[in-house]
């Protein structure tokens, strides 16, 4: 496969094709020397339209431990403030004859608009409110870490659905594996029409009630503006997870967030910091995945 | 030059005369129309040109002979709602491609929305567009002027000298007028004129920054969505507005079944209101998005099958009084980029009939019907003079073969406009020949 735009055009076996390669890379990143020499001479390049520090800096120690040669571009140094359009972004960048592209943008569909214009292989790293794949391997990877499994799970996802990326990928990601899929919050932030083999919620603690995996979305903060919510100490009080909630959650229940957290908003600092929580865990293992993710690759192959 | 048509079937609703006809044009003017008159070709025609060949047409000389057993001879088609760009978008499209392409596809009369630049809120714009038209068109141009000045919705355009100076109608196409006080005002004064109102329903605060229909796919591919709400509140209001104020209102661009179901209410209780939809609302779906293909990104968004059922039969049950094109050309720069910062819009002139032609096909409603739709009722709602294909009159008729199968290939259209998701579909119906007054346009080669 050259590119990875999208979990969805995903096969079962190909993702866990990725998890597996991330079990070997997670190894190597606890030996002494953690660098690998297998893409010795390749390049990557971090394109990033929208500011990111955590998965440009994951993506950027990934390919760094695959020895490739790194590249950052971002929007607030290049010529895009200049007026310039993607596709001539993308030109400039594949005269410079890389072989990767990390790819984060505003739009969504913005991943699979570069991948068919480039030979190079395109990873994203979040279109818009399309995709985030990355993200959701690294929390299916860190999920079969504790659980040993997907199959069987029942999985929460609480907060800003309709916004987020991430949920998306998950819910493509987790949809391939037999779970029960749970979207849990205001109705403003849940789809209108859900898929068909996701339960709705609208109350937290039916909702997390008997599932394996809280998965909790940032909830960004101008969302009071376009009357999603009517304030953050009100989501906080119905939707944030807190000490209160743990009664309701299975004892061995995991809780996870893909960061930057919003403490005493979505998450209360008790629960933040409290084992049941991985957050720290899917930060590491971010790196083992994504440099899976580039090891199964193949840039300048037919798309 | 003199053109003779022979064994054509006619349609002609505006002089409601159906059959065999044979038709005559000298010099632009049609000079005889044999109805029911079967003429054995073999006996009048020495010098017949063989209709299908794959030779080079013979350079038109002064004469030429048409068998056109099989065919349609039909009224240029009107197109009540398309965008031609100038003045002041020159690169997406010009007055010149615009009506080549209509004349092409089979217009021979196309209304222009005002949002040009400048915006087409005053005399002196449409002198301009109708002087550019009689200098560089193909068919006849109608200009359609704006409701407010410079579309903001704010205050009214000089709508009676924008009358005076051709403007057909008046339309803050593109973008809604949105304060109700607005809107009645010039739904009001417009009575004064006697000139419908075009309105694009939508209110924006719903819409907020949504890109396609708001559904199961909108959510699947991570897009905003633009709920039917947004269309069908607008339409309701201004049905409601129109009811009180009982001024001709004409909805643009019908896209959902809620929306239908208003129109037949309006329409019951004999509101005078008219609406028009598109080809693509009753030929694709939303799921013309899927890859995130620009070319599909329209304003209102194509909805699901339900809304395209409703619309076929509204269609059929003349709730919807008129099929336009909505023909939005767009340079590619403007579509060749993600999803949501596309421009809106679909090349229409060079395929609307083909698209058409398939409720016809289907038996979803008969040729006749269809073709009132693109002539008769569009020159009643707007008040063009047709005469039909009469003896006596200027030629504006189009020969078209309803059965041809053809490919599209959007790098033939004449419209500088190539964002069409049609490409290299393969439709049944092409426009033979169009001719309007002494212009000749001649596809019968291609």
């Amino acid at each position: 496969m050259k590119d990875l735009v999208e979990i969805r055009e995903l096969s079962r076996d190909f993702i866990e094709e990725i998890l597996n390669t991330a079990k070997a890379f997670k190894e190597v990143l606890q030996r002494d020397i953690k660098k690998v020499p297998t893409l010795r001479g390749k390049t990557a390049i971090n394109l990033f339209f929208e500011p990111s520090t955590r998965t440009r800096t994951s993506f950027e120690l990934a390919e760094k431990r695959m020895s490739l040669d790194v590249l950052n571009f971002s929007v607030s140094t290049s010529s895009v403030v200049k007026g310039e359009s993607l596709y001539d972004t993308l030109k400039t960048i594949e005269a410079y004859n890389v072989d990767y592209i990390v790819i984060r943008h505003s739009s969504s569909g913005a991943a699979k608009f570069v991948a068919g214009h480039t030979r190079a292989s395109v990873i994203n790293a979040g279109d818009g409110t399309n995709e985030h794949p990355t993200q959701a391997l690294l929390d299916a990877f860190s999920i079969l870490e504790v659980k040993g499994r997907l199959d069987g799970l029942k999985i929460a996802i609480v907060g800003d659905i309709i916004h987020s990326r991430v949920a998306r990928s998950n819910l493509y990601l987790l949809s391939k594996f037999d779970t029960e899929i749970r979207f849990v919050g205001p109705p403003t932030l849940l789809p209108i029409e859900p898929p068909d083999n996701v339960k709705v919620f609208y109350d937290l603690k039916e909702g997390i009630k008997d599932v394996d995996v809280v998965m909790l979305l940032r909830i960004q903060l101008e969302r009071q503006k376009g009357a999603f919510i009517p304030s953050l100490k009100e989501y906080a009080t119905m939707w944030g997870l807190k000490p209160n909630i743990l009664p309701y959650l299975k004892d061995d229940a995991i809780i996870m967030h893909p960061g930057p957290m919003n403490r005493g908003v979505e998450i209360a600092t008790e629960i933040a910091d409290s084992p049941k929580a991985i957050i720290l865990r899917q930060v590491t293992n971010g790196i083992a995945t994504r440099m899976a993710v580039i090891y199964s690759l193949t840039p300048g192959g037919s798309n | 030059m003199i053109i003779k048509i022979y064994n054509a079937n006619l349609i002609d609703p505006f002089n409601r005369k159906e059959g065999i006809a044979n038709v005559t044009i000298e010099n632009g003017i049609i000079s005889r129309v044999e109805l029911n008159k079967p003429t054995n070709l073999s006996q009048v025609a020495k010098t017949q040109e063989p209709l299908f060949t794959s030779q080079k047409p013979q350079p038109l000389t002064d004469y030429l002979e048409i068998n056109a057993q099989g065919l349609y001879v039909l009224p240029g088609l009107i197109d009540m709602h398309c965008h031609l760009r100038e003045p002041g978008y020159e690169y997406k499209e010009t007055i010149r491609t615009g009506t080549l392409s209509a004349v092409r596809g089979g217009f021979t009369s196309v209304c222009c929305m005002a949002n040009t630049n400048p915006v087409n809120d005053n005399p002196e714009v449409t002198y301009y567009i109708l002087a550019k038209a009689k200098e560089d068109g193909s068919c006849d141009v109608h200009p359609i002027g704006a409701i407010t000045k410079g579309l903001r919705g704010e205050e009214l355009s000089e709508m009676a000298l924008l009358k005076k100076s051709g403007c057909v109608a008046f339309s803050d196409d593109g973008m809604p007028v949105m304060n109700s006080l607005i809107m009645r005002r010039a739904l009001e004064y417009s009575k004064a004129l006697d000139t419908p109102l075009i309105s694009h329903c939508e209110d924006l605060n719903l819409t907020a920054d949504g890109v396609m229909n708001e559904g199961r796919l909108s959510f699947y591919l991570g897009l905003k969505g633009i709920p039917k709400a947004s269309e069908e509140i607008m339409v309701a209001r201004d049905i409601i507005l129109c009811r009180y104020f009982k001024s001709p209102l004409h909805i643009a661009h019908v896209s959902t079944k809620g929306s239908v179901e208003l129109l037949k209410i309006a329409k019951e209780e004999g509101i005078p209101v008219t609406a028009e939809t598109c080809p693509h609302y009753f030929v694709l779906t939303e799921e013309a998005v899927k890859n995130y293909n620009t070319f599909a990104k329209v304003n209102p968004p194509l909805r699901t099958d339900e809304d395209k059922e409703a619309i076929k039969y509204a269609l059929k049950a003349g709730i919807i009084d008129v099929i336009a094109t909505d023909h939005a050309p767009h340079h590619i720069d403007e579509k060749k980029v993600p999803f949501q910062e596309a421009a809106n819009g679909i090349s229409g002139f060079e395929t609307a009939l083909a698209l058409s032609l398939q409720l016809v096909h289907e038996g979803c409603m008969s040729l006749k019907e269809l073709i009132e739709k693109l002539t008769i009722n569009p020159a009643k709602i707007l008040k063009i003079q047709k005469s039909g294909i009469m003896e006596g009159q200027e030629a504006d008729l189009i020969l078209v073969d309803i059965n041809k199968e053809w490919v599209v290939d959007s790098e033939k259209f004449a419209t500088l406009g190539k964002n069409t998701p049609f490409n290299g579909w393969k439709l049944k119906g092409k426009v033979l020949m169009t001719i309007k007054g002494k212009k000749f346009f001649d596809m019968r080669e291609e």
